[in-house]
């Protein structure tokens, strides 16, 4: 039976035999410092950085220069900018109503053991072979109005001419859903790994008591996928909060700007206005929310106790 | 029973242990230095062995400039060494090498507002004073080209590629089957945009997801009602100057074309770069197509049979009551070679004589085996080389008797009104801005 959570209730004896070979103790931090030297060089200076170039004027050429607070009035008076946070915050909150369940239930489906479902999990993991920038022009040729998919399929959902891209709803809704596409196999992997962790004995137990397919699935396989959950949905929130290759290429955050969401909204400044100093603030802004939202559910869902989902077996 | 320790065997081990801990920390340190060398020197540029760092944007282009490398190269005694940046990121790459011990020496750009930041902050070497000592430089270009790479009246850039005028694109086949005749006059565009509607036909293919192909139909508007001199107020006065009523008559007439179906229903929808317009047009769904000199080339490659005897161009017609002269013309005039200002003495004479290399009659014959039309003063009598020699004159004259070639406004105006000028065409093209929302929006970049 697989232990994975440790319990701590094992006895000592057992917890110096597991030590590896005699005299090698814990590692000493040494061993963490090349990784811990890559995070500080690769991820937390440029953060420091931008943090600090969010307080200057700077166009990517000499030096920048010091404007204080000035990029923050700009933020907190810019109607473009209150546009991006609250679309990214919808397309976050959509992102994850949409994805979770269908990944979860493929996930749980994926699990079983049986051959069709293999080469059918096989052939639905496929997108997240592609490149995003590809699978983006794709869906773009797709979504033309007078050659793609859309200039059938467009009528049936109420956008004639198969106006998808020119509507903002129709553009907000083609990311919300190729994104989606892309994404829900990541997830479902996941999940597909949470549920094949969960021991058999407890569905045997719950069939000797007379319980059903879905009786099974709400009472063990969610419960015991808890952790799986939180896990999915940190990196799913994050994803969401900073998708932008798909912007980019389907909507170019357009019509006008109405799928201008955070990240596209930093591009926008920073590489093609060359406004750095402003685009740092919307980083800034970006990194702030993202690490709110990923600590929140963390703390929220008991995560970071770690408590064992099998207490008692 | 205590076994006593081995002493051989906890000196070993110490030393494993010690010697485990040094080579962690050798490593470590390795990747450290790796890491924070590979920042310094890892880029192209700021090359020590005294060759004349190159920098070029890469695409189908490139090799008249690899060519062009090659023959310098056998004549001079500093080598140029050429860095192609794939195109994506080439404006990125320029912008942050430039001030850095990494910058090139003499690199591609587009003119106008790509360098205008670099000019404010003496980056560049301006080149008037070597056109003084060598006129014959400065007569090798069609004037309107050089100028408008020009800053303030002064020129740091020498035109190295192929023209890219704007140009009114028609399908020959609808227009025979329609009876039509390329229209002449604004009224005859406004007639053949309800005979095409009503043959069931876009008028106009517009890829209205890239707001730059919207921005096309703004200058050359601006230019007929108000002439040149509309957009020259507004780079040189600034923002204010946007409320010319040239600006607004040309937002207005946007509006009432769309009005019209001009564009058909859904273009918000269509792209470019995913050919969805050109494939319109080239397929007969849509009669015209204003777009940049590349349509020829794009069309080429993707639908050969049409580009050879479907495809016909001419000239944007006059407005009515417009003061603007109508052979003007509005797009990319070329792109440019400029000098970095840090480059001195040897080098920087070989930098001069390099970039004039791209005046010489073999670099427009290797620009017209290339399929493009030089922009060089003499390149008449070569344009007979060029695959479809009508086209390739078209252009030329077009260009050569344009009395002003207004450079893009999205290339010409510094880098951060890029995006929100994208952004106000968009919105008046869709419907989200009014002719005098519009005007507002951009009084306020």
């Amino acid at each position: 039976m697989a232990d994975a959570a440790t319990s701590g209730r094992r006895p000592a004896r057992e917890a110096r035999q597991s030590v590896g070979r005699a005299g090698v103790g814990r590692p000493g931090v040494v061993w963490a410092l090349p990784g811990a030297l890559f995070f500080v060089f690769f991820a937390v200076a440029p953060m420091v950085l931008v943090g600090a170039l969010a307080f200057t004027d700077w166009d990517g050429i000499g030096t920048p220069s010091w404007t204080g607070m000035s990029n923050w009035s700009r933020l907190w008076d810019d109607p473009e900018t209150h546009q991006a946070i609250w679309l990214s915050l919808i397309l976050t909150v959509l992102t994850w109503v949409f994805q979770t369940p269908l990944a979860l239930l493929l996930g749980v489906w994926a699990a079983g053991r049986q051959r069709n479902r293999a080469v059918l999990s096989a052939i639905f993991f496929l997108p997240l072979l592609g490149s995003s920038v590809a699978l983006a022009l794709v869906w773009k040729s797709l979504l033309d109005p007078n050659f793609g998919l859309i200039a059938d399929i467009g009528p049936a959902l109420g956008f004639a001419d198969g106006d998808l891209l020119g509507s903002s709803k129709g553009a907000f809704g083609a990311i919300l859903f190729v994104t989606a596409w892309q994404f829900i196999p990541l997830h479902t992997l996941i999940y597909q790994g949470g549920a094949r962790a969960i021991p058999r004995s407890l569905y045997d137990a719950a069939a000797i008591d007379g319980a059903g397919t879905v009786r099974q699935f709400f009472s063990i396989t969610l419960p015991q996928l808890r952790n799986t959950i939180v896990t999915s949905s940190v990196i799913m929130v994050v994803g969401a909060l900073t998708f932008f290759d798909t912007v980019l290429i389907l909507t170019k955050g357009g019509p006008g700007t109405d799928t201008t969401i955070v990240p596209y909204l930093m591009y926008k400044n920073g590489f093609q206005a060359f406004d750095l100093g402003y685009a740092s603030a919307v980083a800034t802004i970006l990194v702030v929310v993202a690490t709110t939202v990923s600590l929140l559910l963390v703390r929220l869902t008991g995560f970071a106790a770690m408590r064992s989902t099998r207490e008692g077996m | 029973m205590r076994i006593p320790r081995s002493r051989s065997r906890s000196r070993s081990r110490s030393r494993s242990k010690s010697t485990l801990r040094a080579s962690t920390l050798t490593a470590a340190a390795l990747l450290v230095g790796t890491a924070l060398t590979g920042c310094g020197s890892g880029g192209p540029g700021g090359s020590d062995d005294g060759s004349l760092d190159v920098w070029v944007y890469q695409d189908a282009s490139t090799k008249v400039q690899r060519e062009v490398v090659k023959r310098f190269n056998k004549t001079s005694d500093i080598k140029v060494k050429l860095t192609q940046v794939p195109g994506e990121g080439y404006s990125d790459k320029m912008r942050t090498s430039m001030g850095t011990p990494n910058a090139p020496d003499v690199f591609f750009n587009w003119g106008g507002g790509s360098i205008s930041d670099f000019v404010k902050k003496d980056m560049l070497l301006d080149l008037d004073p070597s056109m003084a000592k060598d006129p014959e430089l400065k007569k090798a270009f069609i004037p309107t080209i050089l100028d408008a790479g020009a800053i303030d009246g002064k020129h740091y850039g020498i035109p190295m590629r192929g023209m890219q005028p704007v140009i009114l694109f028609y399908n020959k086949d609808v227009f025979e089957k329609a009876g039509a005749q390329p229209p002449k006059s604004w009224d005859d565009l406004l007639t053949l945009i309800d005979t095409f509607k009503d043959k069931g036909v876009t008028p106009f293919a517009l890829a209205g997801t890239d707001a730059w192909t919207e921005l096309m139909w703004v200058e050359y508007l601006v230019d007929r009602y108000g002439g040149a001199g509309v957009f020259q107020k507004i780079q040189s006065q600034g923002m204010a100057a946007w409320d010319d009523p040239a600006v607004l008559k040309a937002a207005q007439t946007v509006r009432d074309l769309v009005g019209r179906g001009a564009f058909g229903k859904n273009y918000k929808s269509v792209n470019y770069t995913a050919d969805g317009a050109s494939t319109l047009f080239a397929k007969g769904k849509a009669a015209m197509h204003l777009m940049g000199s590349w349509e020829y080339a794009n069309q080429k490659a993707n639908q050969p049979a049409f580009a050879k005897s479907g495809l016909g161009w001419t000239t944007f017609p006059a407005v009515p009551g417009g003061s603007g002269d109508p052979k003007s013309v509005v797009g990319n005039p070329t792109n440019y070679w400029s000098v970095n200002a840090k480059v001195k003495g040897d080098k920087q004479k070989t930098a001069i004589e390099f970039v004039k290399f791209a005046a010489k009659q073999d670099y427009s014959k290797d620009l017209i085996a290339n399929g493009d039309v030089p922009t060089t003063s003499d390149a008449t009598s070569l344009l007979a080389e060029h695959e479809n020699p009508d086209y390739a004159r078209f252009q030329y004259d077009l260009v050569k008797q344009a009395p002003d070639f207004t450079l893009s406004w999205d290339q010409a105006l510094p880098a951060k009104y890029t995006p929100p000028l994208h952004t106000a065409v968009q919105k008046l093209f869709n419907g989200q801005l009014s002719p005098t929302g519009f005007i507002d929006a951009l009084k306020g970049m």
